[in-house]
């Protein structure tokens, strides 16, 4: 078939786009789709003795040691309970910190929005500022306010309401208050984004038709601010999963999350198969947490269109 | 023009409302006095800015006034939240919601006022056939047209049969044939339910079409209020006269008051009777309004006399534009009849006639 000369532009065209997403995906090849593979791989190779892997030596340990572990004296395979209450922990935490995020991040979401332009933006930028400072910097910040010694603690026996200092530091609520602090802005700044989109008519409009400020909340703007809630919740969801620095720090070495557990297979505990088993185990859970989102977030999106 | 009932439905008093403060602060209303009565299509007419949507929202309670009282039935509602005043609205751009459908969106209020399902059900089936969409109830509201979303905004706010019934600009986002439409359609809906409307618009022509009263607003005022033929043909002030159809301005001094008209002697020299607006206070100099159609162009006599200046041809009407012989310009409108023209060429010398009663004195 003859193809005239717009086609024959039109597919030279889309050749040319190729080749100027070619670096890009040459990167993502190399840097993010490749070491994937090499893990894939050494999960399935038995360990090496100092680390490493026994190349070519094919097993599925590895694997099964994400779950269960093998009894010393007798051989006979248990439930590993140590990887199991660290699975349990970090998907418990996680949840707690979207939730605990959400509602922190909602009101403050809807009050940027109900600013004038102005200000608006100097609300945005005040949300942002954490960023600007390392991760680790922040942590070590927050242990700063809730060790034993620390601001909070000073403050309430200061004040004659507690005798005791508040073990707060190396425990679940450690890790949480952590998380939720470093990972609000990452809820706030996607509520605020739908939010801002959010025609206030609309609930000028519940309110003349009966609706009280909590049945407005409920059925009005909760509903045309979803995709807001599914893109906050994705984005602080995903990297509480694989947090490593916030319960390194505020968890101490007892309240271990995923992240922590992967690091100890790739360095003291000398499993690295068991680590790439893990890593990726993490990655098909937040893929399964991904896709029932976006299920959620087309469906939702179906009604607006 | 059926019998209303004496009793007033909306009563705002001495309404005032500020926005902003320090030297940035104006007020949207400025001691705003006014009755609406029951059943009645009232309507308030300005240029925007002049705080007609203003007193709508307070009514509507979206807004507290600063100060002064607003009363429905003699219950004073101005503190109220809007969830509990008995009075909806219809939106400039309707505002449905755009994530229910049609047919929940009329259900919207009902359900909120806890009203029992099967009710809802009937009442939203009833308000479907009475806008005439009972085809699309299942439709999202992006799905339909923009007359059909006006249909459903004004079906939503009917539907829990408010005492009165607010209606934001709701025609302006129509073009031109389908707003005639609809205008005919609020009219008799207003006139089937019985519902008290209040109507905002800066359109006089939709004013003068619609309402049983006019209320005109000015700079956060009301400078007049009165039925359609009060408003156009007796004006009291001149920004009435200016805004709302076409007017001549001539300046005289008034003797001889009597029954609320009076003796009017132009700058030309020349006398004409005419009606005082309300609150005239006589001395000084006072101005005279002449609508265009009220005066006849004629060959020789009449009250003014002056050279045609230009001609106008408009179908229905021509517009001759005659400069008086004291300089300013005054214009006549004269209608068409079949195959004759006006009779005035540009440069010929005409008389203007001013009916009886034709002429009006401003009161400011």
């Amino acid at each position: 078939m003859a193809l005239n000369g717009l086609q024959l532009s039109r597919r030279r065209d889309v050749r040319k786009r190729w080749l100027l997403s070619a670096p890009a995906l040459l990167i993502i090849f190399v840097a993010a789709i490749g070491p994937l593979f090499v893990m894939l791989a050494y999960s399935f190779m038995l360990k090496g003795d100092y680390g490493d892997v026994k190349f070519g030596i094919f097993s599925l340990d590895g694997w099964t040691s994400v779950l269960f572990q093998r009894d010393i004296f007798d051989d006979t395979l248990g439930l590993a309970d140590a990887h199991l209450t660290i699975l349990w922990r970090s998907v418990k935490l996680s949840l707690y910190t979207t939730v605990v995020t959400l509602i922190l991040g909602f009101p403050t979401a809807y009050f940027i929005s109900t600013r004038p332009p102005l200000s608006r933006d100097i609300w945005v930028f005040l949300v942002t500022i954490p960023f600007w400072t390392n991760l680790l910097i922040r942590t070590f910040a927050m242990q700063q306010v809730i060790r034993n010694e620390g601001i909070v603690n000073s403050v309430l026996t200061g004040l004659g309401i507690i005798d005791q200092p508040l073990q707060i530091m190396h425990t679940d609520t450690a890790i949480l208050l952590g998380m939720v602090y470093v990972y609000l802005p990452l809820m706030v700044l996607p509520l605020y984004a739908s939010m801002e989109k959010l025609d206030f008519r609309l609930i000028e409009a519940g309110y003349d038709l009966y609706a009280s400020r909590l049945k407005v909340l409920w059925r009005i703007i909760i509903p045309l601010v979803k995709p807001g809630i599914i893109a906050g919740s994705i984005l602080v969801f995903i990297p509480s999963l694989g947090a490593y620095v916030i319960p390194r720090i505020l968890g101490g070495g007892k309240n271990m999350m995923l992240g922590n557990l992967i690091e100890l297979q790739f360095g003291a505990g000398r499993n690295w198969p068991l680590g790439a088993a893990i890593s990726i185990a993490l990655m098909v859970l937040v893929m399964i947490a991904l896709l029932f989102y976006v299920r959620n977030a087309s469906r939702s999106g179906a009604g607006h269109g | 023009m059926p019998e209303k009932p004496d009793r007033n439905a909306i009563e705002v008093r001495n309404v005032s409302k500020l926005f902003g403060s320090g030297s940035a602060q104006f007020a949207a209303l400025d001691r705003v006095s006014v009755n609406i009565r029951e059943n009645e299509f009232f309507t308030l007419l300005g240029p925007s800015g002049c705080g007609k949507t203003t007193l709508l929202r307070l009514i509507a309670g979206f807004d507290y006034p600063t100060e002064g009282e607003i009363f429905l039935y003699g219950k004073d509602i101005a503190v109220l939240p809007p969830f509990n005043r008995p009075v909806n609205t219809v939106f400039q751009s309707y505002a449905l919601f755009p994530h229910m459908t049609v047919a929940q969106n009329i259900g919207f209020g009902l359900e909120m006022l806890g009203k029992p399902k099967a009710e809802v059900a009937a009442r939203v089936a009833q308000m479907l056939k009475l806008v005439r969409m009972e085809a699309l109830a299942e439709r999202r509201t992006s799905q339909i047209s923009g007359g059909q979303q006006q249909r459903v905004a004004l079906a939503r706010a009917l539907a829990p049969q408010p005492r009165v019934l607010l209606l934001d600009e709701p025609l302006s986002a129509l073009d031109y044939k389908l707003r005639k439409e609809m205008q005919i359609e609020l009219k008799t809906l207003q006139h089937e339910t019985g519902i008290t409307f209040i109507f905002v618009t800066h359109d006089q022509e939709e004013a003068l079409t619609m309402s049983d009263r006019i209320a005109v607003m000015s700079a956060g005022r009301i400078l007049q209020v009165g039925s359609p033929w009060d408003i156009y043909d007796k004006p009291a002030e001149r920004f009435v006269a200016d805004f709302i159809g076409e007017s001549n301005f001539l300046k005289g001094t008034v003797s001889d008051i009597q029954a609320g008209t009076g003796q009017v002697r132009l700058s030309s020299g020349a006398v004409i009777r005419a009606t005082l607006a309300e609150g005239f206070t006589p001395g000084g100099e006072a101005t005279v309004i002449v609508r265009p159609e009220h005066a006849r162009a004629v060959a020789s006599g009449g009250q003014l006399s002056g050279t045609v200046e230009t001609v106008v041809y408009f179908g229905t009407d021509t517009h001759i534009h005659i400069r008086l012989d004291g300089g300013e310009l005054f214009t006549v409108r004269q209608q068409n009849a079949r195959s004759r023209s006006c009779g005035f060429e540009v440069g010929d010398r005409a008389g203007i006639e001013i009916a009886d009663d034709g002429a009006q004195v401003l009161r400011d």
